[in-house]
């Protein structure tokens, strides 16, 4: 007999896109993890008679400036990109988690000031914001990372906060409560896992958009400074020489692409799956 | 006997946009340790705010407006949100009607049991989780190991009910509370889940507020009986008493209309009319407009209780002026 896959795996592959998503994702985190088995040369090796070379056998994405192999650093980039997902995932889910879960559930005054803030952030365009905040910081990635993950803040907890207003009138928060449960423990045991699921497809979103905005601002100077391979860095340099050396900025930003739409259309598949209304079909 | 809790001129009211709803307006009875006492009446006559007003578990706009809620002379109103937290689930808990959804869906059985039952005895996971066990098998779960290692939605919505009801009593409460506990369950089950709360809580000592819709439930389990009509008591007595002797126009309503097999093919007798307006109730009698034997002075003024047996007492105008004049003392209006 044949074993029965579970459900979600099935979901996942019927659907083209999130499989599509799926696979970059996982190309993209492989890539990351085996960068130093799979990049044929050292990122940072320097090689000025094979400067600006075209792609070849040889570099399969040509070479920059000093003759470093851009197929080596589209690799080693694939790390700062995902780490930057990552860290900025983290820096702004935990806190958005958090500040929309006390402010969904103690409601009245607190939650309309913690909201109020929330609207005061989401009203900026996001690059404009991460731009000025990283400026202040002064430019390096760490403080891109920070202000990008600031401005990701609102969006996990009015997501957060509105599945709390939904689940805090169930009947099991209201059992909790007959039970003698304090609110700390309803919020961090009830609350929050069962909001998980909808965080987890806004985590995703938010990876893809974390890593373009981040790339946006190594772009133009504020983020990962050179010589770090970092994709967005490499479009910024490679721009001087785009008409010329087309390679140069094509190959880093096709791959800021592909990361992006992975993320994305693996979200957008796993918000589908997730919901229980289209998931019985 | 000394009664264990002791409901004083309860006033709930639920402040909403279109006015203030007055859900209850002077409710007052008393538990005595170890017996059953039934709450019954008609859908939105006030029984589950009655229950959630002692639990203090009324949400917003609803608010206790006065009264007292003493129990063991305490009075659970004057507490701080903290002490009263630790009275519910110890000494008074309580039983949903929504067994499929009182239980988070994303943590084990075991683990929900373990973590109440960790806060209240104050003992360690592996401690706790053996009571839990203890009290599934008191409930009489099949496989009580496996269960707890089983997600929520794994169970059926009586074996839903039996993890409440273990829940509930695994800290040995004096109170249990049980609103409508049969309500959303298969009519095969509700008998057994009944005979379950009622067995463990005479087993235990365990007082048991009752609350229903069914009389049959009541007539079968209760002790003493309480008819609540649009916020407030109508008649309170033994069981015994009111159903053999009902004097309530209300209370005789209610049992007139109960299906019965004697009568079969016979249309069912109904009580006229709906609940009154809460949010502008009438002055006088609330039942007023339904009653069969109201006269003009019924629209004066609330019914009190009035003292017609033992044990027996009813809320209303005319039973108590009949009464008086037949005793002698004239109408006392």
């Amino acid at each position: 007999m044949k074993k029965k896959m579970p459900l979600t795996l099935y979901l996942i592959l019927k659907s083209p896109l999130t499989l599509f998503g799926a696979v970059l994702v996982i190309l993209l985190i492989l890539m990351a993890i085996f960068a130093p088995l799979i990049a044929p040369y050292n990122p940072n090796r320097i090689s000025l008679r094979e400067k600006l070379a075209p792609p070849s056998l040889k570099h399969p994405f040509g070479t920059d400036e000093v003759g470093r192999d851009l197929l080596s650093r589209v690799i080693y980039g694939s790390r700062i990109s995902l780490q930057v997902g990552i860290v900025v995932v983290l820096l702004a889910g935990i806190p958005g988690i958090l500040i929309g879960a006390f402010s969904g559930y103690y409601g009245g005054q607190f939650d309309n000031i913690i909201m109020r803030l929330m609207d005061i952030v989401m009203a900026f365009p996001p690059l404009v914001l991460a731009l000025s905040i990283a400026a202040a910081l002064g430019p390096s990635l760490v403080n891109s990372m920070m202000a990008v993950a600031f401005i990701m803040i609102p969006k996990f907890s009015r997501l957060v906060r509105g599945e709390t207003l939904s689940l805090k009138e169930k009947p099991f928060v209201l059992a909790t409560r007959a039970q003698g449960g304090k609110p700390l423990y309803i919020i961090f045991r009830h609350i929050i896992p069962n909001s998980l699921s909808s965080v987890i497809v806004l985590a995703s979103l938010v990876m893809g958009d974390a890593i373009l905005v981040a790339a946006s601002l190594s772009f133009i100077g504020l983020g990962a400074q050179p010589p770090t391979p970092e994709w967005g860095a490499l479009v910024s340099v490679g721009r001087k020489y785009i008409l010329d050396q087309w390679w140069y900025a094509t190959f880093p930003g096709l791959f800021i692409f592909l990361a992006v739409m992975g993320f994305n259309l693996f979200g957008d598949g796993l918000r589908d799956i997730l919901d229980p209304k289209i998931r019985g079909r | 006997m000394e009664e264990l809790l002791k409901v004083e001129g309860l006033h709930t009211y639920f402040h909403t946009y279109r006015g203030v709803l007055k859900a209850l307006t002077g409710v007052s009875f008393s538990l005595y340790p170890g017996e059953i006492l039934g709450l019954v009446g008609e859908t939105g006559c006030g029984k589950s705010v009655t229950a959630r007003s002692i639990m203090r578990l009324i949400k917003e706009p609803g608010k206790i407006e006065e009264g007292k809620i003493l129990y063991r002379g305490k009075d659970l109103l004057s507490l701080s949100e903290e002490e009263m937290r630790t009275i519910r689930g110890k000494d008074i808990s309580m039983i949903f009607q929504e067994p499929m959804t009182s239980l988070n869906p994303v943590l084990k059985i075991g683990t929900l049991m373990s973590e109440v039952i960790m806060v209240h005895k104050k003992v360690n996971k592996n401690r706790a989780l053996n009571i839990a066990k203890k009290m599934l098998k008191e409930v009489k779960m099949p496989d009580p190991e496996g269960v707890l290692n089983k997600y929520p939605f794994e169970l059926s919505g009586g074996m839903r009910q039996r993890v409440m009801i273990a829940m509930a009593l695994s800290s040995d409460p004096e109170i249990l509370i049980a609103d409508e506990p049969t309500t959303a369950l298969d009519v095969t089950i509700q008998g057994q889940i009944l005979r379950l709360i009622i067995d463990l809580s005479q087993k235990r000592g365990t007082a048991v507020l009752l609350i229903t819709h069914d009389l049959g439930v009541v007539a079968n389990v209760a002790d003493r009986v309480i008819v609540m009509y649009a916020g407030n008591i109508v008649e309170e007595g033994r069981v015994k008493s009111i159903f053999t002797n009902p004097s309530h126009p209300y209370t005789k309503g209610l049992l007139r209309s109960l299906p019965s097999l004697a009568k079969e093919g016979e249309e069912l007798p109904t009580i006229p009319g709906t609940l009154p307006n809460l949010i502008y109730p009438p002055k006088g009698c609330l039942f007023y407009d339904r009653c069969d034997i109201r006269e003009e002075y019924c629209k004066e003024g609330r019914p009190e209780r009035f003292h017609l047996g033992e044990e027996h007492y009813v809320w209303c105008h005319k039973i108590k002026n009949e009464k008086m004049e037949r005793l002698g003392y004239g109408r006392t209006d």
